[in-house]
């Protein structure tokens, strides 16, 4: 298979980094399985090596994509299964590109931000996995590929959770795997059911490819609804859409903190990107015929989810149920079915996952400090350390979207986006730009406002090496704040290919698409 | 949407204001917050909050005014909550930012809105198209942000933070809560006024909630004994003029006043901030008197202020006043509900004088209050309302701040004794003051009533296409007299109870005033009670019936009711029930659509 993997070719440059993005996490955790297990550091030198060279790879990706392309790039597309019509298809496009992005960012930085406190190898080991699975779904274009990786993610987040988390890690972790696994069932009936549909509809062989059963469009209307619902539930667990967001809160907070950033920072992208890669690609009229309930349940975890998070007693619970509102955003974006929303859309992924994992790393130092989380027991950190509160100032701001930084780009224009086709549901989630302060900077006050006493007097002031594990995450925080263009550039081709294929499949109104587009020029 | 700047004779003039003043208040910055730990932190802030006011008023279109809009508010929570380590302090700047994205709900939906009648959020071009916007588009556009500048500009409903913004270093109050800042929603307002034009009975909603606020916030000013608390309620008062003149379509009249404004405002702070340091943080109006004995700059330089904002003449807040007053009168043709507004304008001037008056002669005048040990006892603080209960966060911030605090802030003292001696701020301070009073002074002379000399009119025209005509002749000189007799009255009334004493204080001090009309109080009681009840609900709700419900469902699953300890033996059969169970359904639904 190694072989099938070099002589890659395609429509990319002679060398196809695609395979290697989840081939190189793999081939890290077998170096560490043949490790000796007590050599702590040797360990974390190949982890760290391993993720970073894939993020590497994926910068690569980044200075080799064409920009200005809607289509595929990097494609590979070889048999694999042949009798099942299962494709070893991979391809990235714009949409897909920043996600493995921050895949190739995010990794390397929660390996290097914490070490595990027992059992290494295994702790590398699923995390070099999952970065392998979070890869894979980002460049699959199969939708046998799709699921194995979406599952396969599962899997080393299950452990992470269970083995190295906090107080109630069981039942989270747990709860997170049979919630997910509920939804998974589903795609799976999804996926069989689309390819022997796909098959009656068009007379030719039976296939997963996902790419040539979006094009094909053989499905017939009623089924492709139903198709779509399996797939949106699957999704929606992930995502998490309200009401199937409880796993949500009691993961992330008990998650070790690398669980937790790449939890929220990659793994509910999975479920936002599969609802565009399949949802809206593959299922274009279903799509638009659900785009009122997608918009609703998005306005409803916008401000409910803003609501729960202002009542969290837990500081890290809070930002749990932060990411339940960010993500509405996300859904809002998509479903408006506009090209501002869906660019608004993707961007708010990355951003997204950029300020909660900020978060998530400054709450894991204050627990690490302080051995708690509780909001009450916290108090007037600022006193001890400005430059720690400094820092979650700044990733605090972008997480209620203020201008200047990356959040507001990404609210601005899947809520423009929203408002051209959705209005009362863009209006209602505007006031979810009023409760984002309201929970953070009522947390913000409580924890690092008003005097400080006891422990809170002598917190420790951020180190160092900790300021260099954030930079990046500030770094690209303003810079996607102050200049979104290079990054909304090469999204947009991509999504207005989908907006016009939604277009042509479905009686949705796109017509704004030659109109022309003033975001290009930001 | 680029990050295009637009310099035109509207957005000169408010660069021009905000510059000069904001450079003299830096200058007496450097006085005011000598040895304060966090001295250069403050002047981060300050220089910040200078660059997003630029912004503010250079953008040449909404997305970069709303960059600046949002940079300003960020800077007046960092500088409110400046001294973090007392809650008040925090909690205020919280509620100041909280409350402008109140506003913010608007401007954002009003820039989607734009975007989508117009097709670009660039003045130029929403200039070029407002005569093509329907009326009621526009109505809508002009009232979404005219909620944006409520927010900002500290208008009913969402002035309540203004108050409490007080808490900040007084320079901070002085350029931000004063001169610059809260005239941003004017300032927005006025770049829109082609629009304004289109948009009907939302130009009397703008004019009328200028005039409820004008009047609200005077009648509260009567009854503050926080020096500062006075001025932030004059400030609200003041920006409710302002916004009478842009609702009457006096776009001139709203910028000379802003300018004036922003010249005796920042001045009254600032002298505020010398009596304050001079007498070692007190704050409190009941324990002055007779300071001018001690601090004779910023006695005459605050006088002067004083004169300027009760609209004697010739001092400049009588002129652009007064164009006001005109504007009013003869708004709708000079109809009878136009009268109204007068009347009440009219009303709130002569409050304004009286208030003013007030505090000159309890700060300045009098005997030495703060001799007498009885003073320095805590006054009763206004009673605590029964219903204002929850959790301190969200308490109303009664009084100025706590004495308790971290002795590290040398802004936290009071350290008033009766043998305390005030002594004249240095010369850092005092020049500012100087300056700013010679500008409060000949202010007006931008633009004075006579055609030829109408200064300001002539360099706004170009940008302000809708500019509504004044009263003209004799008019002019009938209604001026009529505002100097009301200012007069004004200082003649406050002058015979505070310092004659004919009256007794406490009649003309109701504690409705006091209390700023119950609105503060009402929101508070809100959060605090139901609001907070039902977001317990939510989140009850989200614990105990949707996780419930995922809960019981798996408890039910596993047969068990113990779902969390049943967790090694349960996972692999259930991920193979799960398949198992998915494989079935997919079978049974693809047989049951090749039947078909």
């Amino acid at each position: 298979m190694v072989s099938t993997l070099l002589a890659a070719a395609g429509s990319g440059p002679a060398f196809n980094v695609l395979p290697w993005l989840v081939g190189l996490p793999v081939i890290g955790m077998v170096i560490l399985a043949f490790m000796p297990n007590a050599r702590d550091d040797a360990l974390r030198i190949v982890a760290v090596a391993t993720s970073a060279a894939t993020g590497g790879l994926a910068v690569y990706l980044l200075s080799e994509f064409r920009t200005g392309e809607a289509g595929f790039q990097f494609v590979i597309n070889r048999t694999w299964v042949e009798a099942l019509g299962i494709g070893w298809h991979f391809g990235i496009d714009g949409i897909s590109l920043f996600l493995i992005l921050l895949t190739g960012l995010l990794f390397p930085l929660s390996i290097i931000a914490v070490k595990p406190d027992h059992d290494a190898k295994l702790y590398y080991g699923s995390m070099l996995l999952l970065m392998a699975g979070c890869m894979g779904v980002f460049v699959a274009l199969d939708l046998v590929l799709f699921f194995l990786f979406f599952e396969l993610v599962l899997v080393p987040m299950y452990f992470l959770i269970g083995m190295w988390g906090h107080g109630n890690r069981t039942y989270a972790a747990l709860k997170f795997f049979l919630q997910t696994m509920f939804g998974s069932a589903f795609m799976f009936v999804g996926i069989v059911a689309t390819a022997f549909l796909h098959q009656r509809g068009s007379g030719g062989p039976l296939t997963f490819d996902l790419v040539k059963i979006a094009t094909d469009q053989s499905i017939a209307t009623t089924s492709a609804r139903w198709l779509f619902l399996a797939f949106a539930i699957a999704f929606a667990v992930k995502v998490p859409i309200f009401p199937l967001h409880t796993w949500l809160p009691d993961a992330h907070t008990e998650a070790p903190t690398a669980g937790s950033v790449i939890l929220a920072g990659i793994l509910l992208k999975l479920g936002t990107y599969g609802l565009i890669r399949i949802g809206l690609f593959v299922f274009p009229e279903a799509s638009h015929y659900f785009a009122p309930l997608m918009l609703t349940l998005g306005v409803i975890g916008i401000l409910y989810g803003a609501i729960c998070s202002a009542m969290q007693p837990d500081l890290k619970r809070v930002v749990a149920f932060s990411s339940v509102a960010h993500l509405g955003f996300i859904i809002l974006g998509i479903f408006s079915i506009t090209v501002q929303g869906l660019d608004g859309g993707v961007v708010q992924m990355i951003n997204h996952g950029i300020s909660t994992p900020a978060l998530f790393i400054l709450i894991g130092w204050i627990y690490e400090r302080r051995h708690t989380r509780m909001i009450d027991e916290l108090g007037g950190l600022q006193r001890a350390a400005p430059i720690f509160a400094g820092f979650f100032t700044v990733a605090m701001f972008s997480s209620i979207g203020l201008p200047g930084l990356n959040g507001f780009v990404g609210e601005f224009l899947t809520l423009l986006g929203a408002f051209k086709t959705a209005r009362w549901w863009a209006v209602m989630a505007a006031s979810g730009v009023i409760l984002a302060a309201v929970y953070l900077l009522w947390a913000y006050q409580r924890v690092f406002h008003g005097p400080a006493v006891g422990e809170n007097a002598k917190f420790r002031e951020l180190t160092l090496f900790e300021g260099a594990v954030l930079v990046p995450l500030v770094i690209a925080m303003f810079f996607i704040g102050l200049y979104p263009k290079p990054m909304v550039d090469r999204i947009e081709p991509s999504v207005k290919a989908l907006v016009t294929h939604i277009g042509e499949h479905s009686n949705a109104d796109v017509k704004d698409i030659p109109a022309p587009q003033a975001e290009a020029s930001e | 949407m680029g990050l295009g700047l637009l310099a035109d004779p509207l957005s000169v003039t408010m660069l021009l204001f905000v510059t000069g003043v904001g450079a003299f208040i830096h200058m007496y910055s450097i006085g005011y917050m000598k040895g304060d730990r966090d001295f250069s932190k403050f002047f981060l802030y300050l220089n910040l909050f200078v660059l997003s006011m630029i912004t503010l008023v250079l953008g040449d279109n909404l997305l970069v005014t709303f960059l600046g809009w949002e940079g300003v508010g960020l800077c007046s929570y960092f500088l409110i909550s400046f001294w973090f380590s007392d809650e008040a302090n925090a909690t205020a700047g919280k509620k100041a930012f909280v409350t402008n994205r109140v506003g913010d709900w608007g401007y954002m939906v009003g820039m989607f809105l734009t975007w989508t009648v117009v097709g670009s959020l660039n003045y130029v071009d929403i200039d070029a198209k407002a005569s093509t916007i329907s009326g009621v588009t526009a109505t809508a556009l002009v009232l979404l942000f005219f909620a944006a500048a409520t927010g900002k500009s500290a208008q009913i409903p969402l002035f309540v933070w203004l108050p409490d913004a007080m808490l900040g270093p007084t320079p901070v109050s002085a350029l931000i809560h004063a001169a610059t800042m809260v005239t941003s929603g004017v300032y927005l307002l006025v770049r829109l006024n082609p629009l304004l034009l289109q948009a009907g009975w939302a130009n009397d909603v703008i004019a009328w909630g200028g005039g409820i606020t004008a009047l609200v916030a005077a009648t509260t000013a009567v009854a503050q004994h926080d020096i500062k608390k006075v001025l932030a309620y004059s400030t609200i008062s003041q920006l409710g003029f302002l916004f009478m003149a842009v609702g009457t379509g006096s776009f001139v009249a709203a910028i000379f006043h802003m300018v004036t404004h922003a010249f005796f405002k920042a001045l009254l702070f600032l002298g505020s901030g010398s009596v304050i340091l001079g007498m070692s943080h007190e704050q409190d109006m009941r324990r002055y008197g007779n300071l001018r004995k001690y601090m004779p700059i910023t006695a005459g330089t605050m006088m002067v202020a004083w004169l300027a904002i009760s609209g004697i003449p010739p001092f400049s807040g009588f002129w652009s006043k007064d164009e006001i007053l005109g504007g009013l009168w003869t708004w709708h043709g000079g109809s009878f509900s136009a009268r109204v507004l007068w009347a009440l304008a009219l009303l709130a001037a002569l409050l304004t004088a009286f208030y003013m008056t007030r505090l000159i002669i309890l700060t300045f005048f009098g005997s030495e209050k703060w001799r007498d040990p009885v003073n320095l006892e805590p006054f009763d603080a206004v009673p605590a309302l029964a219903g204002a209960h929850g959790d301190d966060d969200d308490a109303v911030v009664v009084h100025a701040a706590a004495d308790a605090g971290d002795a590290a802030d040398a802004h936290d003292h009071h350290g008033l004794t009766v043998d305390h001696t005030p002594r004249e701020s240095g010369w850092l301070m005092t020049v500012p003051l100087i300056v700013l009073g010679a500008l409060s002074l000949i202010g007006g002379i931008i633009n004075l009533p006579w055609h030829s000399a109408e200064n300001l009119s002539r360099w706004l025209h170009p940008v302000l296409a809708a500019e509504h005509e004044g009263p003209a002749g004799i008019e002019v000189a009938g209604l001026a007299a009529i505002a100097t007799v009301g200012a007069l009255i004004g200082l003649a009334l406050a002058y015979l109870i505070y310092a004659k004493r004919r009256i007794e204080a406490a009649k003309v001090e109701p504690e409705l005033f006091a209390r700023a009309w119950y609105i503060d109080w009402a929101y508070t009681w809100f959060s605090g009670g139901p609001g907070r009840v039902a977001w317990d609900a939510i989140n009850w709700f989200d614990h105990h019936v949707i996780d419930g419900a995922v809960n019981g469902a798996a408890a039910v699953a596993q047969g068990t009711g113990r779902v969390v300890r049943k967790v090694q033996n349960g996972q692999v059969r259930s991920y193979a029930l799960g398949i198992g169970v998915g494989a079935a359904l997919v079978l049974g639904f693809v047989m049951v659509r090749m039947t078909w």
